[in-house]
């Protein structure tokens, strides 16, 4: 990847996290950790690597994107919001009444949304059952879906993994946001779900695991979307609240928004992270 | 009726599938491992290409469901009642409900005529598990003409479908120029005395009790009511008014669904009496499907005492 194309992508992804800050904070709710942590694979997705227009969002040919840790819905539309799907002034009507933008993603509302979700577990599904229809009717468009480390914790999961193996859906890109952390700790405390990597092998997938902050890494691993003859599982690690210092590998950010005090910090963190890409 | 021909609405979907196949290209059928029995088998003889076995993993094929609609193909998934609305009942609701997609669930062996299998799975809840979600049709077909018109109509219909299928093999009531409208009831006998409003193989003990309370000489109007919602309130209205007095008859417990769906209306309506019929708050049990509808009183002799008490009650 050439420099300035690094540079450009991370100053995308910083605009994202601003985003993300900025809506968490004005509805005094929300998940800033975990949207935090998958902002440069949504950087990636949406300014390089998915074939999407913001002009035509239903584009039939367009790829697809399901956001099945719908909880870090932040992410996702503020990525929209930057990728010119919707003003990015919506981004502080985050989980108001009338807003669009609903606390997880709405696909009846909102540009870009490919998928409604937020029920952990479905997304997968959702998005096994596009590739399927890509397949079956004919069309040539990619599906990606991304899940929490703490979702594969849902049998559904692991059902849809079996499915999407069982009739080689190479169409299936399957990203795990491996963040290491879930509302009650660790996922590894909690109910450990590792190795990941190896369960996702055992059920019939190409696997690769990367530093999920990292877009040379990213880049490297997304090359190789569509070359396999099977589904294909990018496990990301990734540190949950990423760019924001206080945030960072903290679960208490799962769920809550910053006050005043804290928005402000977090804001001008990454407003220095941003000119320092200048 | 000893001798009218018997389908089993089951046999009615897995036979309408085909016919469907046959006419349209835009859609794909689903199942988990249940094929033989919801007879979406029929349909994979006919095109195999285009059924797809989900395995015993219900969850898994209704959310893929609301994946292949969502790229707005139309999509068929079946399996049991109990699994389909009972166990994925939540994907049913998000995946499904919540972007109201195009999805068509065909849901056999519903109710206690499941028979020998016993309570494990025979559902009771899945008509009132599914009037639950918003924007949801419910449809509990009565027969092989209403079931598979009812498919068809689903094809048409914008928006998730929830279509109840049978086991047991039940009497053809209806002839091809029956004309099935989602929502709409249809009155089948003119009554003044008391309204019988019943739904999918209760249909057929309500045209028996309507002879059998004839004889006594009450006059009994019957209402086939095989969209349970969007509920028909015009002619549940239009009973209570001019006959005074409601029996509902379902195969289902009886919290929930028709019974209940009857009672709102009339209750916020035209309050009058209304007995319903229906399997009473219990799980049921093995036996032949025949003899469990005895066992669980949902015969015509059932409607006939309801009626009764019904009129008692004007």
């Amino acid at each position: 990847m050439k420099k300035e194309e690094l540079k450009e992508l991370q100053r995308i992804a910083t605009k994202i996290r601003m985003g993300i800050i900025e809506g968490v904070y004005n509805a005094k709710s929300g998940h800033p950790g975990g949207s935090l942590s998958a902002a440069d694979i949504m950087a990636y997705l949406y300014f390089k690597k998915m074939n999407v227009n913001p002009e035509n969002p239903k584009d039939e040919a367009r790829d697809r994107f399901v956001l099945s840790k719908g909880h870090a819905a932040p992410v996702l539309y503020s990525t929209l919001a930057n990728r010119g799907f919707f003003d990015v002034e919506l981004l502080k009507t985050l989980r108001k009444v009338g807003s669009i933008l609903q606390g997880h993603p709405d696909m009846k509302k909102i540009p870009g949304v490919d998928m409604s979700s937020g029920s952990l577990g479905q997304g997968i599904s959702a998005a096994t059952g596009m590739a399927l229809s890509a397949k079956h009717f004919g069309n040539d468009f990619k599906v990606y879906a991304l899940l929490g480390d703490g979702e594969i914790q849902e049998g559904q999961v692991w059902e849809a993994a079996m499915f999407a193996a069982h009739k080689k859906l190479n169409n299936l890109t399957v990203i795990v946001d491996n963040n290491n952390l879930q509302i009650d700790g660790t996922v590894a405390e909690v109910n450990s779900p590792y190795p990941i990597v190896e369960k996702f092998e055992a059920f019939g997938f190409e696997t690769v695991e990367i530093d999920g902050n990292d877009f040379e890494q990213i880049e490297e691993a997304f090359s190789k979307v569509g070359t396999f003859d099977k589904p294909y599982a990018i496990i990301a690690k990734t540190v949950k609240g990423k760019g924001v210092s206080f945030m960072e590998n903290q679960v208490g950010w799962h769920g809550s928004a910053p006050n005043e005090e804290q928005y402000t910090q977090a804001m001008a963190e990454l407003a220095d992270t941003l000119a320092g890409l200048n | 009726m000893a001798d009218v021909k018997k389908i089993a609405t089951r046999d009615s979907f897995g036979n309408v599938l085909v016919e469907l196949g046959n006419e349209r290209e835009d859609f794909v059928v689903l199942d988990a491992d249940l094929a033989a029995a919801t007879k979406t088998g029929t349909f994979k003889k006919a095109f195999p290409e285009r059924h797809y076995d989900c395995g015993i993993a219900e969850q898994n094929m209704v959310s893929i469901a609301a994946g292949i609609a969502a790229t707005g193909k139309r999509v068929v998934c079946s399996s049991f009642a109990m699994f389909a609305a009972g166990r994925a009942f939540e994907q049913v609701r998000n995946s499904i409900g919540y972007p109201h997609l195009n999805v068509i669930i065909g849901a056999t062996h519903a109710g206690i005529s499941v028979g020998e299998d016993g309570a494990t799975h025979q559902c009771c809840e899945d008509l009132a598990l599914m009037r639950t979600i918003p924007g949801m049709t419910v449809i509990n077909p009565a027969d092989d003409t209403e079931a598979k018109a009812a498919v068809r109509a689903a094809f048409e219909h914008d928006g998730p479908v929830y279509i109840r299928f049978g086991r047991l093999a039940v009497p053809v009531l209806f002839d091809e120029d029956y004309k099935f409208v989602i929502g709409k009831g249809i009155e089948l006998k003119d009554g003044t005395d008391v309204t019988i409003i019943a739904t999918g193989l209760m249909v057929g003990e309500a045209l028996d009790a309507y002879e059998m309370l004839k004889a006594e000489g009450i006059s009994a109007r019957i209402v086939n009511m095989p969209t349970i919602k969007p509920i028909d309130r015009d002619i549940i209205v239009k009973a209570a008014n001019e006959t005074g007095a409601i029996v509902t008859a379902e195969e289902h417990n009886i919290i929930g669904a028709l019974g209940s769906a009857v009672a709102e209306v009339v209750t916020e309506e035209c309050p009058v009496p209304v007995v319903r019929v229906g399997v009473n708050d219990v799980f049921g049990c093995s036996g032949p499907a025949t003899a469990l509808l005895e066992e669980f009183s949902l015969k015509a002799k059932d409607i006939v005492a309801a009626a009764k008490k019904a009129i008692s009650k004007k």
